[in-house]
C-alpha cells in the first residue's frame, strides 16, 4: 500500500517536470499552438474549397465538419504520441536520462507520469483548435455529444499510449535516428486510420490494417458524436475495440520497453561517453 | 557473513562492441558464465574484484579511458554485467536492481540537468523520483547548497548559466537528497577550478564523517586520491593493478633520494603518466 502511493507520488514528478519545461519555453509552446490550429484550419478549408470546385452538388457544410473531425481527433492522438514517444529522446537530449532510468521507480510509474501529463497537455490543445474551427467556421455544436467524445478521446488515448510506449523503445535501441523512426508509425497510423477519408476508399489489404488502427475507432465514434449527436450508449460498438486495444497494447508495450532497457544496459547504449 | 559489504564486486567483466547484433545476438551468449569478450570487442572492465566496507572512502585511481566509469556503471544498475557478480549491501545489482537503486545514488563527470530548468526545478524532479517531498527537498537543497558555497540567488536561474563548477555542486547535491548509503562519486571534481574542487573534498569527507556514507570515487588527480581515500584501487586498461592505502602503495616501491608519491607508485606500475590535474573530461590523457 505505502508502496502504491509511493509510486504514484513519484510519477507526479514526471508531470510537474514537463509542466516546468512547458512553463520555460512558453514562446515555443504558443508557436507550437497557432501552428496546429492553422494547420487543422486549412485541412477543414479543403471542404468549403470542394464546394466550389464541385459546383453546387456537394455540401461543403458537411465535409468541413467531416475534416474538422479528422483533424482535431488526430491531433489530439499525435500529441499524445510525440509526448510519449520523446520519453526517451527529451532526456538523451538533456543528457539526464540516465539519472532517470537509475531510480528506485518502476517503469510503469514513470510510464504513468509522463502520460498523464500528455493526456492533459493534448486535451488542452484540442480544446483550443476545436474553439478555433468553431468560431472560423460558424459552428455552434449544439446537438453534439460532446461527453460522448471526450469518453473516445480518453478510451482511444488507452491504446495511443501503448502504440507510443512502444515507439519509445526506438531512441533506446538507436541512440542517432531513434527519434525520427517514431515519425514512421504515426504516418503510416494517419494513412489507414480514415482521418480525412472513409476507409473504404483503400484499396483491400491497406483497409485490414484500418481495423487493426485504434484511430479508426476513434475518428468514427468521434465522427457519430459530433455530427450526427449519436448518444452515448449507441457508441458503445466504438469504445469497446479501443478498451480492449489499451488492454493488449500498453501491458505489451511496457514488456517491450523493459526488453529494450535492459539490451541497452547490456550494450551500453544509455550514455554515448563519459 | 556477519558484515555486509558496501559493494562487493567479483571478477566482474564490461565490454563494448564486437560482433553484436542489434537484438543482442552476441551478449546472450555472455550471460552463461561465459565471460570472454566477442571479436572485436573492447573490453572495459577485465574480471576486476573489489571489496569496499560500509562507511570506507574507496578510490579508483586510473587514467582516462581504463574502465573507472563504466565499474560505477556496473554498480549503478546502469549497465549489466557480461560476467562476475557485483552486489550492493547484499544485493545483487541484476537481480534486485530497485534495491540497489534505492541504496544509491551517483554523481558524473558531466553534470546533466534540464539546462532551462533551474536548479530547485532540478533537484525537486531528482527528488521526487526517490520519494523526498517538495517541502523537504525545498529546506535541504538550500542548507546543502549553502555548505557547498553556492549563493542562494542562482538556486532559481536556469542551470544552463551557471559555471561548471557551480552545476557539479547541484548534481552532488541532487546526490544527496535521497540520503544515499552508497555514494559514487565519477571524477568530482575534473574540470572544476582550484577553490570549488577544495569545497566539494571538503565536503566528501564532512559527509562520511558526519552521516557514515560509504563513498566510492574516481579520480585522476593523486592529491585527491591520497588526500580523500582510505583505500585506492589503481586501474589500468580495465584491470585493477594495486590495491592498499595510500600509505602501503607507496611503500611498494622504493625510490632514490625523495619519499616516493602516488604519482610514482602509478608510473612504476603502468608505466603511464597520469592526466594533468585541471584536464577537461574527453581530453586525451596519456
Ligand atoms: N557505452 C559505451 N559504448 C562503447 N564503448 C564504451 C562505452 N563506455 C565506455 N566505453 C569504452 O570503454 C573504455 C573504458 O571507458 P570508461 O569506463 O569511460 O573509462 P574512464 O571512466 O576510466 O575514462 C573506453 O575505451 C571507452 O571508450
Ligand atoms: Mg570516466
Amino acid at each position: 500500500m505505502t508502496t502504491m502511493a509511493q509510486e504514484f507520488k513519484a510519477s507526479y514528478a514526471f508531470i510537474e517536470r514537463n509542466f516546468n519545461i512547458v512553463k520555460r519555453y512558453w514562446a515555443w509552446e504558443l508557436v507550437w499552438l497557432v501552428y496546429t490550429v492553422a494547420n487543422s484550419l486549412a485541412v477543414s478549408y479543403i471542404g468549403l474549397g470542394f464546394e466550389k470546385l464541385g459546383g453546387g452538388g456537394l455540401d461543403g457544410k458537411y465535409f468541413v465538419l467531416y475534416l474538422a473531425v479528422g483533424t482535431i481527433v488526430w491531433r489530439y492522438l499525435s500529441v499524445i504520441f510525440y509526448w510519449v514517444t520523446d520519453l526517451v529522446g527529451l532526456e538523451r537530449w538533456e543528457g539526464t536520462i540516465e539519472y532517470t532510468l537509475m531510480a528506485p521507480i518502476t517503469r510503469f510509474t514513470h510510464m504513468a507520469g509522463q502520460t498523464a501529463f500528455a493526456v492533459v497537455y493534448s486535451l488542452i490543445h484540442t480544446a483550443v483548435v476545436l474553439a478555433a474551427t468553431m468560431a472560423f467556421f460558424n459552428i455552434t455544436l449544439a446537438k453534439a455529444n460532446l461527453w460522448g467524445f471526450l469518453l473516445l478521446l480518453i478510451a482511444g488515448s488507452l491504446s495511443f499510449i501503448g502504440i507510443s510506449i512502444v515507439g519509445a523503445v526506438l531512441p533506446l535501441l538507436f541512440p542517432e535516428r531513434g527519434s525520427q523512426m517514431t515519425h514512421l508509425i504515426i504516418a503510416m497510423l494517419l494513412l489507414v486510420s480514415g482521418v480525412y477519408y472513409p476507409v473504404e476508399v483503400l484499396p483491400q489489404w491497406l483497409q485490414v490494417f484500418s481495423w487493426l488502427s485504434p484511430a479508426t475507432y476513434v475518428i468514427d465514434g468521434a465522427r457519430a458524436a459530433l455530427l450526427d449527436g449519436a448518444p452515448t450508449p449507441s457508441l458503445w460498438g466504438y469504445v469497446w475495440p479501443l478498451l480492449i486495444m489499451g488492454a493488449i497494447a500498453i501491458p505489451a508495450g511496457l514488456r517491450i520497453f523493459h526488453w529494450a532497457e535492459a539490451y541497452a544496459k547490456r550494450t551500453g547504449k544509455l550514455h554515448r561517453n563519459g | 557473513m556477519n558484515e555486509v559489504l558496501a559493494i562487493d564486486v567479483e571478477n566482474a567483466v564490461k565490454f563494448f562492441g564486437g560482433n553484436s547484433r542489434w537484438w543482442g545476438g552476441a551478449n546472450a551468449s555472455r550471460l552463461n558464465g561465459g565471460s570472454s569478450a566477442p571479436a572485436g570487442a573492447k573490453v572495459a572492465v577485465d574480471h576486476v574484484s573489489l571489496q569496499v566496507r560500509r562507511g570506507e572512502i574507496f578510490g579508483v585511481l586510473g587514467p582516462n579511458g581504463s574502465g573507472k566509469s563504466t565499474l560505477i556503471r556496473l554498480i549503478a544498475t546502469l549497465l549489466i554485467p557480461d560476467g562476475g557478480r557485483v552486489t550492493v549491501f547484499g544485493h545483487d545489482v541484476t537481480a534486485e536492481p530497485r534495491k540497489v537503486q534505492s541504496l544509491i545514488n551517483r554523481v558524473s563527470v558531466e553534470a546533466s540537468f534540464f539546462k532551462k530548468l533551474s536548479p530547485m526545478e532540478n533537484l525537486q524532479y531528482g527528488a521526487r523520483l526517490y520519494g523526498v517531498s517538495a517541502g523537504e527537498t525545498t529546506a535541504r537543497v538550500l542548507e546543502i547548497l549553502a555548505r557547498l558555497g553556492l549563493d542562494e540567488k542562482s538556486i532559481y536561474r536556469p542551470m544552463e548559466e551557471m559555471s561548471r563548477g557551480m552545476q557539479q555542486k547541484v548534481a552532488i547535491a541532487r546526490a544527496l537528497l535521497s540520503k544515499p548509503s552508497l555514494l559514487l562519486l565519477d571524477e568530482p571534481t575534473t574540470g572544476l577550478d582550484p577553490r570549488s574542487k577544495r569545497d566539494v573534498q571538503k565536503f566528501v569527507r564532512e559527509l562520511r564523517d558526519a552521516q557514515g556514507t560509504t563513498i566510492l570515487l574516481t579520480t585522476h588527480d593523486m592529491i585527491e586520491a591520497e588526500a580523500l581515500c582510505d583505500r585506492i584501487a589503481i586501474i589500468d586498461g580495465g584491470k585493477i593493478v594495486a590495491l592498499n592505502t595510500p600509505g602501503k602503495l607507496k611503500s611498494l616501491i622504493r625510490h632514490n633520494g625523495h619519499a616516493p608519491t602516488l604519482e610514482d607508485v602509478f608510473l612504476e606500475l603502468t608505466g603511464k603518466q597520469l592526466a594533468a590535474e585541471d584536464e577537461m573530461p574527453g581530453a586525451l590523457a596519456i
